[in-house]
This record gives structure tokens, C-alpha cells and sequence, in this order.
């Protein structure tokens, strides 16, 4: 193993310029080797993890830019963190221009893969699991860029997330794609972020499947322009396990889609079939927040040529059982909670809230005010159309990423 | 106490105590600390290459290089740290209000991790774990951990982090475990991160206004530095802020819990720091309510709120994220993530104690 990082290194002297493969094999310290790798890489190298099992005591990090960590195949290459004492992640990137490809991480102890303030920051052909199956004390995040920009997913399954398996928070110009989240607590989570397209997944077995969020309270809020187009979203049927914290412990069990508390969403194109709760459910945040700044209300969404299949049938939300006895035994394909009248602090008048929902029919929900379900009068309607909402243009990644 | 303790240790490594009738003895002949290993590109293999300290052992201290202790420090599983500075001749640390003093290149801050075999006798059979640096390069600072061998005779450079078997006696008497961490290159960077950049945490004015119990007398750290010359444009120290001693009792509750929460989650939970994307900001320059955590929910804890809905509730430490994190040991709920896998008894009480005072709007 040393012999061969410097070998690397003495390829390296030969010709400075070029870029560099350090090689990891099985056996001996996993931890010292990799990480080792990992401090010694220089922008341009490729970490190049051999086939094998690799048992890590603590999380392994990346801080340098321009780097590209690549295992042999998501089956081949698997770095197994069930006996982590330390760090709050499995793998953590603090570098831009980097993509970590081809490999497994399993059983972290918190997140999986994390990437913290990136530019650049490519996901590819991973696998993160939680090996027992859905469990409140699995980690929290598969996946996971934060204040990020420019983020591709590309061909990664996340299974058993106590969270979010594949969950992109605070960042823009976001791609996730040919992806597969399962028997996470939520699927694919989109949050507090701008300009994401999320299509061609596979979305199943979640207790939610496909979430596009925006929270009060954070530094980047103003969550705006996503398209989620073309997915799976079917089956979403494991019962919430989050811990009763978690935001997505709110989520109820059976949610296809979800849009809360964010502007220019456009759902379309998906296949939305087996999910007892709804389809697609567009609501407010309902809690207490101080922010001023913050509009918890869904605004300028369009849901329009999705394939539904039978959603609804089991309302696991509060005032569900009711709402869907009142709209005929089950709730439509898409439910809208209706709150329209948030007139932002400082302000006289309420911000105008328009929705294109031509995938019918629709529950319209009429809450007076966010999560107020005494305040609901439900109603069913074969559409609801305030008119074109202009879709936001596709997200375009830099060339080194879109052509991974 | 871990003050008190702490400038013994750097006293004792000091030197001898000057036998009393006798001239005080020469400085060992030791070659001075090595500015050029220090700023070379390549870190030293060993520790001793640097000339830091006038013996293998590091029990001396070399000529330039000064101990110093913070007034509140992060806890690290008990571990007993000692600490130093290098400044080469000449150069001084400017003075700033707030975050670490202005060092100039070249600067060394040294910490050594040791841990007596029972913390009722702390200078019996003492076991030095690990010596971090922080080296201020042209280029910004840079830092490495040592791992000091079983002889205790020389400490190896280890960037990839290790893990040490550690058993103590405690204060108490109560016998402890534990698996120890040493940081790999980039968990350094992670808690000494601002905007990105790899930054001292501890050596800030407020926390070095405090007394040294030096070799010649107790005094002020920054008096004692501007006398030295090592000290540019500090006020005098009762005009400078002051970051409060968490455990000295005299001190106020609140005080002490927000000098704790400072420099036990403060270098990441600040805007410029690893956790900025919490929004929940434990820096001591920290004064709104919502960014100090109180009835904010989590962002991004996941299974790290259990299930607990804000981050501190007035008056109800078991009902606060915070303090329910701070007594945790599973690496995916515990706070702060590195540099502990014990819980804090005396931190975690002092941190509810804190909760539970407070009062509800």
C-alpha cells in the first residue's frame, strides 16, 4: 500500500504537471490509508479505492479542491462505517470541484456524505445505506450537500436515512437525477434551496417521497424554481420512523409529493401511484417563527401531466379521516391546504398567491391560516387554474460536471 | 481548577525550580526552536525537530516559546492540556478586540494533551497523548498532530489521526475509559474553520485576560505579554472584554454557561464557521435570542433532536436539543461532533443549569 502511494508520488515527480491516481488497497489501517490518500491528494488527482471492505472507526474527510474519490462500483467498493466512534459523518468535503463516484458508504453513524460550503460538488453512482432497514437510530442524511452551489446527483441509492436520504439544503443550481431513494423517512428532500431539477428518480417505499421545502430561521431561506419532472414516485408506504424532532417526522406516512413554503415548484411529467396520504400535497409551514422575512406559504406551483395512479386512500395527517369522507371516502390525487392570505409582517396587504393545478380532480383545502384544520371547509373541484405560471428554465451545470 | 491545574503543568514544563541559594541555572544548551522547519512546505516527522522544547521529553520549554492558559477552554475527554506560544524574536501579536489576536507568520501555538494516571495527583505519572500545532505560514496557517510514544520520548507526526486506549482515575475517583482521538489534518480544519480558512480559536484577547501563575509571579496574560513585548496595542486588561472562567463559582451563571457554549460550540456554531448553516450562533458576540438557539427548531439535526422540538426551552434543560446533544455519546447526536467521546458531567450540569434559570418571554 505505501509502496504504492509512492510509487504515485514518484510518477507524480516525473511528470509535475499530470494528474496523479493514489491507490488504496484492502487490508491493513482502512482509516490511515484512505485518509492519508485524501490528505495527499493535490487538485486533479484521483483517489482510486480497490475493490474490497473497508471498516472505518471515524469519519473520513476531503479538503482539497479539484479531486475526484472513486471506489470500484457501488457493490465493489464499500466503505463500512458501523463501528464509527467519531465524526459526525461518514465522508466529509469541504473542497470545490470534487466528485466522489462509484462507491458505497454504509451504516454511518450520522450523515453518509456530506459536503459542506462546495462549489462544483459531484455525487455519482453511490450507494449509502443503512444495511438494517429502517430504524429511528439509523443516520440522519444520505446524501448530503449543504450551502452548497452547482450540485449533481447523478445514478445514487440511498436506503434507511432516519432523515432525508438524498437531501440537498441552503444551496443553488442543483441537479438530482436517474437516482433511487428507498426506505428512507423522506425520499429526496430539496430545501431552503434555488434552482434545483429533480427528474428521471425513482422515489418508492419512503414514508414521503419528494419534498420541496423552505424553513424559517436559517441563513439562506427564500427557497424558489424547482422542477420535479419525470420520477417515480410510487409506494411510499414505510411508516414514518423519524425521531418526533426531525422536520420530517411531520411528514405524513403515504406522501407522494410535497411543497412547502416555496415559490416556482413545477410537478410534472411524474408517475404518482400507491401513496395512501396524497399524490401531491402543497402546504404551509404551520409552526411559530419570528422571521420577517419568511412566506410560509406554497406560491406559483403548477402540477400538470403527472400519471396518477390511486393516491389517498389513507390520510395519515391530522383531520385526514375527515377531509376524505367529506370529498367522497379518499382525497384526490392533489391536495392543497389553500391558505392565501399571509400578509407578511410590516406589510398591509397580502403577498398573491397563484397555483395552476390542472391535474384534477383538486382538494382545496380552505384553511383560514396555516394548519388551521378546524378552520377547513374541503372542497373538490375538477381543476384549479390562476392562470400560466412561467416554469423556471432548466438548471445548466458547469461543463465538467454535466458531461460526469 | 483546570486553569489552575493547566499552569502548574506549563510551569513545571517550564523548568526546575532555581535551587534557593544558588544562581538560577543556565538555559540547557539547546539549539533555538527551528523557524525554518517551522515554515518549511513539509511538516518535521518528529516533533523535536522543531526545537520547541530544550529536552525530548518536552518538559522544558525553549528559549521565545511562552505558556499561556484560557480562561474557558474546550473540553477534550478530560484530557489536561498545556499550552504555548512561539513567537520569533522580534515579532509581536497585534492586539484585536474581538476573535484570536493578529499573530504574525511564523507563529506557533503549541498544545500539549496528557492525562495523569489519577487526576487527585495530576502530576504523577503523567501521560503525554498527543502535541498539536498550529504553524502561521505566509500562506496561512497550517496544522499538525504528534503522537507522543510510549517512552515518552518522542512524538511522530500522524496526519491521517489515531486512536489511543486511555484509562484514568478521575477527579472523584471514579475510574474512566475511553477511546481516545487524535484529529486527522482536516478535523483540525473543521473546528479551526472561518469562512473556509484554517484560523486559531483559543488565543483570543478575552480569553487570555486572565492571571498566569508564571515562574517570577501570577500575572495577567496580556500585561504579562505587552511587558514582554510579545503584545502590541492591548488596552489595559480591566478596558478589554473578558471571557468569564466557566468554573470558578463566583463568577455569574450566565456568564459562565455563554464562556462554555462559546468555546465548546462556538467555533463552529458562529456565521463564518463550520455549523453556519445551523443559523444557531453560540459565540460569546452572540446576542439574539433566536441565533443563541432559544425557541429555535432545529435546521439539519435529523436524529440528533431525538425527540426534542427546540434547541433550548427556558427553563426546561430536558426539553432542550441543546443539552440533550451535550449528554450524548453516539458520534451521530453528540455535540460538539470532535474532540470528545465522554460526556462532560460538570459542563453538561453547568449548561442546564443555565436552561433552568432562564426565564420564558
Amino acid at each position: 500500500m505505501r509502496a504504492l502511494l509512492i510509487g504515485a508520488a514518484a510518477a507524480a515527480l516525473a511528470c509535475a504537471a499530470q494528474a496523479r491516481t493514489l491507490s488504496v488497497m484492502p487490508g491493513g489501517d482502512a482509516q490511515e490509508n484512505i485518509q492519508t490518500a485524501l490528505l495527499d491528494a493535490k487538485p486533479g488527482d484521483v483517489v482510486q479505492i480497490a475493490p474490497g471492505r473497508y471498516e472505518l472507526t471515524d469519519g473520513l474527510s476531503l479538503d482539497v479542491a479539484g479531486v475526484t474519490v472513486k471506489g470500484a462500483g457501488p457493490e465493489a467498493t464499500v466503505l463500512s462505517f458501523r463501528d464509527q466512534k467519531g465524526s459526525g459523518e461518514g465522508l466529509l468535503i469541504t473542497s470545490n470541484q470534487v466528485v466522489v463516484r462509484d462507491l458505497a458508504v454504509e451504516d454511518a453513524k450520522g450523515d453518509g456524505v456530506k459536503a459542506k460550503g462546495s462549489d462544483q460538488i459531484s455525487f455519482v453512482n453511490l450507494r449509502v445505506e443503512w444495511t438494517g432497514g429502517p430504524n429511528e437510530h439509523n443516520g440522519s442524511y444520505g446524501v448530503y450537500p449543504v450551502s452548497s452551489t452547482n450540485v449533481l446527483i447523478d445514478k445514487v441509492t440511498v436506503k434507511g436515512a432516519s432523515d432525508a436520504g438524498i437531501y440537498v439544503g441552503q444551496s443553488k443550481n442543483i441537479v438530482v437525477k436517474n437516482s433511487t431513494a428507498a426506505f428512507n423517512v423522506a425520499g429526496i428532500e430539496i430545501e431552503n434551496s434555488m434552482n434545483a431539477d429533480v427528474f428521471d428518480n425513482v422515489s418508492t417505499h419512503n414514508a414521503g417521497g419528494i419534498l420541496v421545502f423552505d424553513l424559517p430561521g436559517l441563513p439562506q431561506m427564500g427557497g424558489h424554481s424547482t422542477r420535479v419532472f419525470r420520477n417515480k414516485v410510487v409506494a411510499n408506504d414505510t411508516k414514518n420512523f423519524a425521531h418526533k424532532g426531525a422536520t420530517v417526522a411531520d411528514v405524513p406516512t403515504g406522501t407522494g409529493i410535497m411543497v412547502m413554503a416555496n415559490r416556482d415548484v413545477h410537478v410534472f411529467g411524474n408517475e404518482i401511484d400507491g401513496n395512501g396520504s396524497a399524490g401531491v400535497m402543497l402546504v404551509s409551514y404551520l409552526k411559530a417563527y419570528d422571521d420577517l422575512t419568511y412566506n410560509p406559504l406554497p406560491r406559483d406551483i403548477s402540477v400538470h401531466d403527472n400519471k396518477l395512479g390511486r393516491n389517498g386512500w389513507a390520510p395519515d395527517f391530522p383531520g385526514g379521516d375527515q377531509f376524505a369522507k367529506a370529498l367522497g371516502g379518499s382525497l384526490p390525487p392533489v391536495v392543497w391546504d389553500g391558505v392565501t392570505n399571509f400578509t407578511p409582517k410590516g406589510m398591509s396587504t397580502p403577498v398573491a398567491v397563484r397555483v395552476r393545478l390542472t391535474d384534477g380532480p383538486v382538494a382545496n383545502l380552505h384553511f383560514k391560516e396555516p394548519g388551521n384544520i378546524f378552520s377547513a371547509k374541503p372542497e373538490l373541484k375538477p381543476t384549479i387554474d390562476d392562470g400560466p405560471i412561467a416554469e423556471p428554465k432548466p438548471v445548466v451545470l458547469p461543463k465538467a460536471q454535466a458531461t460526469l | 481548577m483546570t486553569r489552575v491545574l493547566a499552569a502548574l503543568a506549563a510551569v513545571l514544563c517550564m523548568g526546575q525550580a532555581p535551587a534557593p541559594q544558588a544562581p538560577a541555572p543556565q538555559a540547557p544548551a539547546s539549539p533555538p526552536v527551528d523557524q525554518k522547519a517551522l515554515l518549511a512546505a513539509k511538516p518535521a516527522a518528529t516533533l523535536g525537530a522543531y526545537h520547541l522544547f530544550a529536552d525530548a521529553g518536552a518538559k522544558t520549554a525553549n528559549a521565545g516559546v511562552m505558556p499561556y492558559a484560557l480562561n474557558t477552554p474546550l473540553f477534550s475527554d478530560y484530557a489536561e492540556k498545556s499550552r504555548f506560544v512561539f513567537l520569533p524574536p522580534g515579532a509581536k501579536a497585534r492586539y484585536r478586540p474581538t476573535g484570536a489576536l493578529d499573530l504574525p507568520v511564523g507563529a506557533t501555538l503549541i498544545k500539549t494533551f496528557a492525562y495523569p494516571a489519577d487526576f487527585r495527583r495530576p502530576d504523577d505519572k503523567v501521560r503525554k497523548l498527543e502535541t498539536r500545532l498550529l504553524i502561521h505560514r505566509k500562506s496561512g496557517w497550517v496544522a499538525y498532530a504528534y503522537v507522543w510514544n510510549d517512552a515518552q520520548t518522542e512524538a511522530v507526526l500522524k496526519r491521517a489521526g489515531a486512536r489511543i486506549d486511555v484509562s484514568f482515575t478521575d477527579a472523584h475517583g471514579k475510574g474512566r475509559e475511553l477511546s481516545y482521538r487524535v484529529p486527522n489534518q482536516n478535523q483540525c480544519k473543521e473546528c479551526h474553520s472561518l469562512s473556509g480558512r484554517l484560523a486559531p480559536i483559543g488565543v483570543k484577547a478575552r480569553n487570555l485576560n486572565g492571571d498566569f501563575a508564571y515562574a517570577e509571579g501570577a500575572e495577567n496574560q496580556l500585561a504579562h505579554w505587552t511587558r514582554t513585548g510579545m503584545l502590541a496595542g492591548a488596552p489595559d486588561p480591566a478596558a478589554a472584554p473578558r471571557t468569564a472562567v466557566w468554573d470558578d463559582p463566583h463568577e455569574p451563571l450566565e456568564a459562565r454557561a455563554r464562556a462554555y457554549l462559546d468555546g465548546n460550540c462556538g467555533h463552529c456554531h458562529n456565521a463564518r464557521g463550520m455549523a453556519s448553516n445551523t443559523g444557531l450562533y453560540l459565540d460569546l458576540e452572540e446576542r439574539r435570542p433566536g441565533r443563541l438557539g432559544i425557541g429555535k427548531r432545529p435546521a439539519a439535526a435529523g436524529k440528533g433532536a431525538g425527540d426534542l422540538e427546540l434547541d433550548l426551552v427556558p427553563g426546561k434543560p430536558d426539553a432542550s436539543i441543546l443539552a440533550y446533544r451535550i449528554a450524548s455519546e453516539d458520534p451521530g447526536v453528540m455535540m460538539p461532533e470532535l474532540g470528545r467521546s465522554l460526556v462532560h458531567d460538570e459542563g453538561l450540569a453547568l449548561v442546564r443549569a443555565y436552561i433552568a434559570q432562564m426565564k420564558g418571554k
